[in-house]
């Protein structure tokens, strides 16, 4: 009994300190926590940003923390909104999406939050393949574009030159790839002609969205949360067979999931690595070799003119708690509006590499000349704004995509190891694609 | 029973003694267990905003996943190749150290080093030697013939987790190994080698036997080792592939719980890894037990 007591004791002691933190909030200026997942460089970044809004106005004061890596800053953003203790503003990446829009009154949505407080944050001011992930169909946004890129070719000029190609006419087509691949190989002696990072993404899903084939049912799932996949359709099989016919020849290298895929480029015997284009900072610092942008591949039997890419990247979702003010809402939608402004967004473009979101803030780094300064970094924009944006070019909206990512890399594993056929292996990540949003969706409707 | 024992005159030192441990083993241990274990029964969105009780549902949906059963079986497997490689190594380096009379305390801090190195970096330094394009080891293999490509062949990819996961819990196991043999009288050891016994059979008449109780508890501890720690190093260098190659439960776990935050198929997982780790430890407890009975 004593023993119980005792306990019983300390743990309410434990909770006292715990709950007895938030009530001795300062009375003025509003503050909000900012959780982010921007890790180094990146990460100063974010607080020089939040220093900047800081310092501009007096009302509010915006503290950035880093939670870790994507999936951590979101899985500690779920568990503290079940403690009630969500912060004001959360980074989620874009393939969390789907989760959050799910997520109903744990968040509160960009056009909610306008409507709410008055404050205007115009979903027109932003790029439309930009804003299109992170909207409703009807073209409301549910979250605020923050960090965006997309995948680009990035091409080793010096292996290029021995090769005897020239960089400043980069393959466009899969066919010319192949080709190019073939020569980095034969004439450079290039260990690894052809990579990529991302495999799901790159290959796959921004395949998809360039030549405007449907990757699930339901216009990529934005329609409703019944969508199945689709990709197994005769032009996704052709994609995979290509990627296994160069792997035989040694002409594609496959570099591991996700990430992994990152390393092979600044080593220097890779010719061409599609990766995102935000992975210009880090081949700056470590490629000792001049390099190059250029758009990804098409092919023009299936598609005749490409359409834009898809972003990768991530958004800032406004969260609730009870005992959230109005004011403290307000105090959000300032901040998300001053990130929008196109000085802001441009000087945040030129420091981390990621495309500006705003149309105002690539204008503003062309009018700066900087696009001028570094081609490189106008690629992506220009792959982003080709073409018109289509039901399929403008994102995926699917429960549990970083999962489905997975499935299909482990089953692209398989094939690549000769277990399977192109057909057999996207087949497979269809049936157990399909099973993981079946579940996804029981577990939103309860 | 000829133990002293130290008899207190009220409760209350006692209980306070002991308190500071219940109270950790209750919040560290005993709640997030239960907490597991209720989670396990339910079935909701990540936020809790529609949780349902399901009852056994989470375990019918696993149990009926071929995926998962081959996930149970990969990871005995991979349980028991780590743990009887870095036993295996800690005990001969073990018994090396302790012949060894110069420079003693110079060889055992050197073994005792790697404990100290978090698993992603030791899986980083892994990867600088293994990695199939740039690592600085394969070209080597290369040249003896060896196609070093871990991230497209099953097997490679198996045996780096373990060798990787092994190597990092040597030293733990050295340190154990080592003080058990310095506690064998060397009179015993010294009779044996008079009556003309040489070092293996030593070894296996005199020395692995009064290990048996080190070895014993190192067991458990290594089961418990590759089933629960070992994530962070299979996460940095296979991430489970390539397929599923190295996909043990707890990877599974993770990638339910934290990558997809389908609570209840993780915590369904996590109270099977519980069960099982928890009962293997009873097993070998119990044999171990009955052994000395028998002796």
């Amino acid at each position: 009994m004593q023993r119980r007591d005792f306990l019983l004791g300390s743990a309410a002691l434990a909770a006292a300190g715990v709950l007895g933190m938030p009530s001795a909030r300062a009375q003025a200026p509003v503050t909000l926590s900012f959780w982010h997942a921007m890790s180094g460089a990146l990460g100063e970044r974010v607080t020089q940003v939040c220093d900047t809004f800081n310092a501009s106005q007096a009302g509010v004061r915006v503290e950035p923390v880093f939670k870790g890596s994507y999936v951590e800053t979101m899985t500690a953003a779920v568990a503290a909104f079940r403690a009630g203790r969500a912060p004001h503003l959360v980074q989620v990446f874009e393939v969390g999406t789907g989760s959050m829009l799910g997520a109903g009154p744990a968040v509160r949505q960009v056009w909610q939050l306008a409507q709410e407080t008055g404050v205007r944050l115009d979903p027109a001011a932003y790029v439309p393949a930009v804003r299109g992930y992170y909207s409703l169909p009807d073209g409301r946004m549910a979250s605020m574009p923050f960090n965006s890129s997309t995948p680009i070719a990035w091409i080793n000029a010096s292996l290029f030159e021995r090769a005897g190609l020239d960089p400043a006419k980069p393959p466009a087509t899969w066919e010319e790839t192949a080709t190019a691949a073939q020569v980095l190989k034969a004439k450079a002696g290039a260990k690894v002609p052809l990579t990529t990072a991302w495999p799901s993404w790159v290959l796959m899903e921004n395949y998809g969205a360039i030549h405007d084939l449907p990757y699930a049912t339901k216009d990529n799932g934005f329609e409703g949360l019944g969508a199945e996949l689709v990709c197994n359709a005769p032009a996704y099989v052709k994609q995979i067979q290509r990627i296994l016919d160069l792997a035989k020849e040694g002409l594609f290298v496959y570099g591991g999931r996700g990430a992994s895929g990152d390393q092979l480029f600044p080593a220097g015997d890779c010719g061409i690595s599609f990766n995102s284009s935000a992975a210009r900072a880090g081949f700056a610092r470590d490629a000792k070799f001049p390099f190059r942008a250029a758009m990804l591949p098409y092919d023009p039997s299936v598609k005749a003119q490409p359409n834009n890419s898809i972003i990768g990247g991530a958004s800032l979702w406004a969260m609730t708690a009870p005992n959230r003010t109005p004011a403290e809402y307000a105090a959000a939608a300032t901040f998300l509006a001053a990130l929008a402004e196109p000085k802001a967004d441009a000087k945040w473009a030129e420091v981390t590499g990621y495309v500006p979101g705003t149309n105002a803030g690539g204008q503003e780094l062309t009018a700066q000349g900087y696009f001028a300064r570094t081609p490189d970094a106008e690629i992506a924009v220009r792959q982003l704004a080709r073409g018109t944006v289509t039901v399929n070019s403008k994102g995926l909206r699917l429960g549990r995509l970083p999962e489905i990512r997975s499935i299909l890399e482990e089953e692209l594993e398989a094939a690549l190891q000769g277990r399977q056929s192109a057909q057999g292996a996207l087949d497979a990540t269809v049936t157990r694609g399909n099973k993981v949003l079946r579940e996804f969706e029981a577990s939103m409707r309860g | 029973m000829s133990e002293r024992r130290t008899v207190f005159a009220g409760s209350a030192l006692p209980v306070l003694l002991v308190a500071p441990q219940v109270l950790l083993t209750a919040v560290f241990f005993l709640w997030p267990a239960a907490r597991a274990v209720q989670a396990s029964l339910e079935r909701g969105d990540a936020f809790g905003l529609s949780v349902r009780f399901v009852g056994l549902a989470n375990f019918a949906d696993l149990f009926a996943d071929p995926l998962y059963i081959a996930a149970i079986w990969r990871t005995l497997f991979f349980c028991g190749a780590v743990s009887l490689i870095s036993m295996g190594t800690a005990l001969l380096l073990a018994l090396c150290a302790d012949a060894v009379v110069r420079g003693r305390v110079f060889y055992r801090t050197a073994l005792i080093w790697p404990y100290a190195v978090a698993p992603v970096v030791s899986a980083a330094v892994w990867l600088l030697m293994l990695h199939p394009q740039v690592g600085w080891l394969t070209p080597a293999l290369e040249r003896l013939g060896i196609a070093w490509n871990y991230r497209l062949d099953d097997a490679q990819a198996m045996l780096l987790v373990i060798l990787a996961s092994a190597w990092k819990q040597v030293s733990y196991n050295f340190i154990f190994f080592l003080a058990a043999l310095q506690a064998i009288p060397t009179s015993l050891v010294e009779a044996a080698r008079m009556d003309g016994a040489g070092p293996v059979r030593r070894f296996l008449t005199i020395l692995f036997p009064l290990l048996a109780p080190t070895t014993g508890f190192l067991l458990s501890v290594n089961i418990a080792y590759s089933a629960f720690e070992t994530f962070g190093t299979i996460e940095a260098l296979t991430r489970g592939g390539p397929g599923q190659a190295t996909e043990t439960l707890m990877m599974k776990v993770y990638r339910d719980g934290v990558v997809n935050l389908d609570l209840g198929a993780s915590s369904a997982q996590s109270v099977v890894l519980m069960a099982g780790t928890m009962g293997l430890v009873a097993l070998q407890v119990l044999m171990m037990r009955r052994r000395r009975d028998v002796a």
